[in-house]
């Protein structure tokens, strides 16, 4: 179904002439202008960054920053009308969906690797997460170290398990690392004590120890197994018009220090649907990355 | 489509450091049927006791045989395997509940014992309905020539039931074999799982599953080719399931 929006496509044609050199519009944005609508994918459960509230409503630090680069393609293509339409994603739907043409940015939390660059494309990285592991303070771990020979989880096709089994091996830790399906499922392994810790991205582990029966219970490891790795919005590869004013939206977002503004209302405040606080301060590296917005997948960029 | 295609993938190692990616595919593709294997195994030899249970003439038999197999057959297999997984250890005694969990490959040996248990109930009812396809006078014929009841069923009855549901069997079996996929829900990577860290890793879902689906449609092919040869094999030529 496609819903041309002849009122949009008049005020474009009036203004098309003034735009000196008009590029002739290609991919999303000839999309956009022709559908009158954007598709934005969101997860339900990537809490602060993609998740469902209580309403059913996809919200979420990343979802601000997918609205505020829907403005900036509403205002670049001189539309007085955009129709935002929501499609949910889980990590196994979201690169048919972004190949097909289904979703136009995908708003969640999804790391921006050299590998993964080969398959799609990402704006500036709207956070930096390192992997670290959490642990029941029951259990005493002290560092790395101290998980030799014991059962240590994560979740399968991550980041985190490769880095986990890399440090198996250099460290001769000689830990049984158990893939999981999930992070709730790698979660529930660690409360269910049949895994001491669970390696994952900081900030999702923070957001699953808040969100858990009894967050005192847990700790999260100082130490870290990799570093900061950068969460980048999803776009499709080989747009580059689109991609421009994407890049240009979040840079101008990051930079005027908006950004921040949304990332302490995600992360210094209560947030729903439980009025949880997950008190994680904005890191030095991010700030930096605020300042300079940067779409590189490599963590040596983020210094 | 907006898709980057790319077929060479598989060559191309794997961040686990496990070889190439076909190579962890491959090492899914032998969980699968081991957990198969061993899941066929416990469901036979469960599937044929209750099956014969639920023949005998005995009340408390048939009694027991029902309970089995409505248990096992009216919950979906994937809350069955949760079940077992993370609920039983907690109903346990503490240590015991623990030791449990602490068990090394705990998801293969769930999953194979879970999916035997879910497919008995199913070889029950196939073997219920084949024994109850023989003609009433095998049952009798066998006692006027003085077998007992445990014999009849081992030297008459059985091994003609079995040769009549056969061709059920092989569904059965495919059934089981698919039905391992289930597992990655309680962390047993098989072929299925390991096709999706594949495209969690690299993004290329479509040439992953493409894999995987091939890897499923061989493996069957080879079990329903072997199953014509059982079938063929264990004829008796005149009868339903002979030539």
């Amino acid at each position: 179904m496609k819903h041309f929006r002849h009122v949009g496509l008049a005020l474009v044609a009036t203004f098309a002439m003034s735009q000196a050199g008009a590029e002739e519009l290609t991919g999303t944005l000839k999309n956009i202008k022709d559908t009158g609508a954007i598709t934005l994918g969101f997860r339900d459960s990537s809490i602060p960054f993609s998740y469902l509230d209580d309403n059913q409503k996809p919200i979420g630090f990343a979802m601000d920053i997918c609205y505020k680069i829907v403005d900036a393609v509403k205002k670049e293509l001189k539309l007085d009308k955009l129709e935002v339409k929501l499609n949910p994603v889980t990590s196994a739907t979201r690169i048919p969906l972004m190949a097909n043409g289904t979703i136009d940015l995908e708003c969640g939390s999804t790391t921006n690797n050299a590998e993964r660059q080969k398959q799609v494309a990402f704006t500036n990285t709207h956070f930096l997460t390192a992997s670290r592991y959490v642990f029941k303070k029951s259990s005493g771990l002290k560092s790395i170290d101290d998980l030799k020979g014991k059962t240590v989880v994560s979740t399968a096709g991550t980041t985190n398990i490769k880095q986990l089994t890399e440090a198996n091996v250099a460290k001769g830790l000689g830990a049984n690392i158990i893939p999981a399906k999930d992070h709730a499922e790698a979660f529930l392994m660690v409360e269910t004590d049949r895994a001491v810790a669970f390696v994952m991205d900081d900030i999702l582990l923070a957001s699953l120890v808040a969100g858990s029966k009894s967050p005192s219970d847990y700790v999260i490891s100082k130490d870290a197994f990799s570093k900061p790795e950068p969460y980048g919005i999803m776009l499709r590869k080989d747009d580059p018009q689109f991609k421009k004013v994407v890049d240009a939206a979040t840079a101008a977002l990051y930079t005027s220090g908006e950004g921040e503004k949304i990332y302490d209302k995600w992360f210094m405040a209560k947030i729903p649907p439980k009025g949880l606080n997950l008190n994680t301060p904005i890191s030095p590296e991010l700030k930096h990355e605020f300042a300079k917005p940067s779409d590189s997948p490599n963590p040596d960029d983020y210094k | 489509m907006n898709y980057h295609w790319n077929w060479g993938i598989f060559f191309e190692p794997n961040p686990m450091g496990t070889g190439t990616y076909l190579d962890m595919l491959l090492s899914g593709l032998v969980l699968t049927l081991k957990t198969a294997a061993l899941a066929w195994i416990i469901a036979l030899i469960f599937g044929t006791a209750i099956g014969v249970l639920r023949t005998l003439p005995s009340k408390t038999a048939s009694w027991i045989g029902f309970c089995w197999v409505e248990f096992f057959r009216n919950m979906p297999l994937l809350v069955q395997l949760f079940l077992w997984f993370f609920v039983l250890p907690e109903l346990l005694p503490r240590s015991a509940g623990l030791w449990l969990k602490q068990l090394p490959n705990a998801p293969f040996w769930t999953a194979a014992i879970g999916i035997g248990f879910f497919m008995s109930a199913r070889v029950a009812i196939q073997l219920q309905a084949g024994i109850g396809s023989l003609p009433r006078g095998q049952r009798m014929a066998a006692t006027a020539l003085g077998l007992t009841t445990f014999q009849g069923y081992r030297y008459v009855l059985l091994p003609m039931a079995f040769r009549i549901i056969l061709p059920p069997l092989t569904s059965e079996f495919l059934n089981t074999i698919k039905n391992t996929a289930v597992a990655i829900t309680i962390g047993l990577i098989e072929l299925t799982g390991e096709a999706r860290s594949m495209q969690e890793f690299s993004f290329q879902v479509f040439e992953a599953f493409t894999a995987a689906t091939i890897l499923y449609l061989l493996v069957n092919a080879v079990v329903v080719t072997a199953m014509r040869f059982l079938e063929r094999w264990v004829a008796i030529p005149g009868y339903i399931t002979g030539k």
